[in-house]
């Protein structure tokens, strides 16, 4: 049987998905290549010891924006934002801050800092707004522009101009592309106020507060923060992928899972097919590619078939992991000093103070893993409780820094780390050594082998200035094209970047649209 | 790659022939090439271009760029990087070569020796190591920098074939046009290739440095029967004009070193459209020259012929006399053999074609006095100046 595949997507991740969901809706036949058994890429589960289920990597998100929700009616498919939570930043000595949108209380905040936080979310969040043409649409080129291109510079003009008015303007210019320590250290006074805010705008990149371009980090969380609160990926598959999956097949497109792409078949710079593992090829005129795009272009398409400088930029995409992922099986609820048992829905972070968490990226940088890390932790089994037997919890916790390569590998020094993380968060909740059962522990090679992608980063690159809008992933192939006539980038690797947005996938498949081979 | 750890000690290197070179100088004309003391002119220029001419010519050529690429992507990583289809290149032979950057602009031209599977050599004007490097990612290839491993002698001229079998170099007779022939003159062995840059009968010699005098002490011992003539760059430059060779840095700015828009050339707009073969698959810059070759030629880097002999240097060239100014020439010589005044010059295109007239406008001094004076140029396509011993196999014993 031959039948007639008009676009392949690489990988079913989150991205892969809403693009492919679109090319679908509107008449192609899509065919989804997954090299794993399952979809969703990094939010598809994880089983530990038999009987706990644990997203994998994906640990919170944003809900997705409202034109995606709407275009692939995902609500109907069963998508719901999921439970708004809040972000609980912990203490040694039990004073805790609790953070909503623009609210944080706790023991000895004064009034101004409470003020202060007030002012400076709605002003920031100000700043995100404005940037929305830049994030929704594809990113504009600056040199051959076409209409498009004008207009989402003219709103984005806009915007900054008569959006945020001319003080909040002047501040945003001044603000948006420097570092998140020196803008935290004029507004704040409250350490750990200010350790939480730093730890935000670094989380999933290889920065510290103190590297420039952290505010922009930042301000991309912040975009994502305007669709509403964060909420717990429950796991088990994730409810998104579940709505989006069901979206994709409800469009007629086609999954197949355990089909790992070995290349892209190109024929004078031209994509016409995708060859898999076992020899078997498939052709299609439009190939997406949602896998991160050094795997891309340097093991799918490959050098040969691309030019010399090309492959420079591509080799020197900078995006070593720096996130490690600990998911603890544990036999009761864990109690934690100066938190009552429903607090613990929340987004717990260790970050006490803003040099905590600089001082946690200085090991990085010289290739150690964190001594002190920063850690995110929820217990997702307090959102769903089919993830783990009655009584029974999972934890899941992000660790930064621990860098992709460290010095005398990662192979020797796994279990130590993994058990200083535990004394670490035993040091806040005393009985969580006794609960573990059993634990899973993900260095960032241990992410790039299960997830194929490429130095096991979240993001498929880091989200530096450098790396961004029509920088990203290269020059050359922004705007989801690449140089390979009918091969796009729907992934992470591609404008805005990575986040459970969907953006990518959404603005790829724009792209692909208007390029005309809809039917 | 062996380079002296203290070769940094002196500004300007010797060549492993200088000290021939310096016997023989007259004039101590001296320039740097590729970082060695080269000669522009020994004696006398006339005497040294009818050396190639009329008799045989010898030109230390060891500062030439020179790159050893081995490995299994040996041959995939060459056809990416340049322009030309290679699949007809075969061991023991040369080819001309290209390779432009991802824009399709010119980086360097050079010849390519296959001396085995998986076994070539690249020799370039300019230095292009980092590009070979930059080029190499995603390649199993080896590149290894020669140029102070290789000496090499041109030699050339209507006599060169002659003079080497007389000098003790035997088995030259069923040397093609762009073959490579491993030989031996007396005791040592040399690679010969029947390849130059003269546009005239002529090889080029290789030889381990050890064997770099005694190579050349072998082939002037010949010169009480054979006029055998060492020259300089001068007379390069006069012969390979007639020859119709460009010199990339000279004839054109390369695109690594271009730092204007639109300063940089590609390989049509110098009238080498010929080494591009956008069928064979990816090259870098193909994409850039497909869409260039759908669009109407801007501009060409044409031969013509300058009428009368006033002598031309640096001119404008204009569509007529006080017309529109569409070119200028980038080199010129007055050709003592053709007796003609031939330039290599960039003109802009009027609608995708050549103007129908070209004008020069020379400005020239008589006796310390400027004057100014148009001279009417003609295009030609052929070689100014290709002599049917060129390419004859096997050449004549003269």
């Amino acid at each position: 049987m031959i039948e007639r595949i008009d676009a392949i997507i690489i990988g079913a991740g989150h991205n892969g998905l809403v693009c492919g969901a679109y090319l679908a809706r509107s008449g192609l036949k899509v065919l989804f290549l997954e090299a794993r058994d399952a979809v969703g890429g990094m939010t598809s589960e994880s089983t530990i010891d038999d009987d706990f289920h644990i997203a994998g990597l994906a640990h919170t998100s944003f809900p997705v924006c409202a034109k995606i929700r709407k275009d692939l009616r995902l609500e109907k498919f069963g998508y719901s934002a999921g439970k708004g939570i809040e972000t609980i930043t912990l203490q040694e000595d039990g004073r805790h801050l609790r953070f909503g949108r623009n609210t944080v209380s706790g023991p000895d905040l004064t009034d101004k800092d409470v003020d202060a936080y007030r002012h400076f979310k709605d002003e920031f969040f100000g700043y995100a707004k404005a940037m929305r043409p830049m994030f929704a649409t594809r990113p504009p080129r600056l040199k051959n522009m076409d209409f498009a291109d004008k207009m989402t510079l003219a709103k984005l003009g806009w915007n900054i101009r008569f959006g945020l008015g001319r003080e909040s303007m002047y501040e945003f210019l001044r603000v948006a592309a420097i570092n998140i320590y020196d803008v935290l250290e004029e507004e704040f006074e409250d350490e750990r106020l200010k350790g939480a805010l730093a730890a935000d705008a670094v989380i999933g990149h290889h920065m510290g507060p103190r590297s420039p371009g952290t505010v922009l980090t930042w301000l991309a969380r912040l975009h994502a923060e305007l669709n509403g609160p964060l909420s717990v990926v429950s796991g088990g598959p994730s409810q998104m992928c579940n709505a989006l999956l069901q979206a994709v097949e409800a469009s007629g497109a086609s999954i197949r899972t355990g089909a790992r792409v070995k290349k892209i078949l190109v024929d004078k710079g031209k994509a016409f097919g995708v060859e898999l593992e076992d020899g078997e090829i498939v052709k299609a005129k439009t190939i997406v590619s949602n896998a991160d795009p050094r795997s891309t272009f340097l093991e799918l398409v490959g050098a040969p078939q691309l030019d010399a400088t090309f492959i420079q930029r591509v080799t020197q995409i900078r995006g070593a992991g720096d996130v490690a992922k600990l998911h603890l099986a544990l036999s009761g609820t864990p109690e934690f000093l100066g938190l009552s048992a429903s607090e613990l829905e929340n987004r717990l972070l260790i970050a006490p103070t803003m040099r905590y968490v600089e001082h946690a990226f200085n090991d990085a940088k010289y290739a150690r893993y964190s001594e002190q890390p920063v850690l995110e932790i929820t217990l997702p089994s307090l959102h769903n409780d089919s993830l783990a037997p009655r009584g029974h919890h999972v934890m899941s916790v992000n660790i930064q820094y621990a860098p992709y390569d460290i010095d005398g590998g990662w192979h020797e020094q796994k279990t130590t780390f993994a058990y200083k993380i535990i004394a670490l968060i035993g040091k806040y909740a005393p009985n969580l050594k006794s609960l573990i059962v059993d634990h899973e522990f993900l260095t960032p090679q241990d992410i790039e082998s299960r997830y194929n992608v490429r130095q096991g980063h979240w993001h498929h690159g880091e989200m530096t200035i450098h790396q961004s809008f029509m920088m990203r992933p290269v020059h050359g192939a922004a705007q989801y094209n690449t140089p390979i006539d009918g091969l796009y980038l729907c992934g992470a690797g591609a404008h805005p970047g990575g986040g459970l947005t969907g953006l990518p996938g959404h603005n790829a498949a724009q792209r692909i649209l208007e390029s005309g081979i809809a039917k | 790659m062996s380079i002296p750890n203290d070769h940094f000690r002196q500004a300007i290197q010797h060549t492993p022939f200088h000290a021939r070179l310096a016997a023989l100088t007259q004039t101590e004309e001296w320039t740097v090439w590729n970082g060695c003391m080269a000669p522009r002119v020994l004696d006398k220029l006339s005497t040294e271009y009818f050396a190639v001419r009329s008799s045989c010519s010898v030109m230390d050529m060891s500062p030439m760029e020179k790159y050893r690429i081995t490995g299994a992507d040996a041959y995939r990583f060459l056809d990416r990087l340049l322009t030309r289809d290679l699949s007809a290149l075969r061991p023991g032979r040369v080819t001309y070569v290209v390779w432009c950057n991802d824009e399709g602009k010119l980086i360097d031209d050079g010849t390519l020796f296959q001396f085995g599977d998986g076994d070539y050599r690249l020799c370039s004007q300019h230095h292009q190591f980092d590009w070979l490097m930059t080029s190499a990612m995603g390649f199993d290839v080896n590149i290894e920098v020669e140029t102070h491993d290789v000496a090499a002698l041109a030699v050339q001229g209507p006599t060169s074939y002659s003079v080497l079998t007389e000098a003790g170099i035997a088995g030259l007779e069923d040397l093609r046009p762009f073959g490579i022939a491993n030989l031996s003159c007396q005791d040592f062995p040399v690679v010969v290739s029947r390849t130059g840059y003269t546009g005239d009968l002529g090889y080029e010699v290789w030889v381990s440095p050890e064997n770099a005098l005694p190579l050349w002490d072998a082939i002037f011992s010949v010169k009480s029967r054979y006029d055998v003539h060492a020259i300089g760059l001068s007379t390069l430059e006069m012969v390979r004009i007639e020859a119709g060779f460009i010199m990339p840095g000279f004839d054109f700015n390369t695109a690594e070193s271009t730092v204007r828009a639109n300063f940089d050339r590609s390989p049509y707009e110098v009238g080498l459209g010929w080494v591009v073969n956008l069928d064979k698959g990816q090259f870098t810059g193909r994409k850039a020259l497909v869409a260039e070759s759908k669009r109407p030629a801007k501009r060409r880097l044409t031969k013509i012929t300058i009428e009368g002999n006033k002598p031309v240097g640096e001119a404008f060239i204009y569509n007529k006399k006080g017309g529109k100014l569409v070119g200028e020439i980038k080199c010129a010589v007055w050709s003592p053999i053709l007796k003609a005044n031939i330039a290599l010059a960039d003109i802009e295109y009027i609608g995708g074609a050549l103007p129908k007239k070209l004008w020069a406008r020379l400005d020239y001094q008589r006796e310390l006095k400027w004057m100014s004076a148009w001279a009417e140029c003609r295009p030609t396509n052929k070689p100014f100046y290709s002599p049917d011993h060129r390419s004859a196999t096997p050449p004549s014993r003269l």
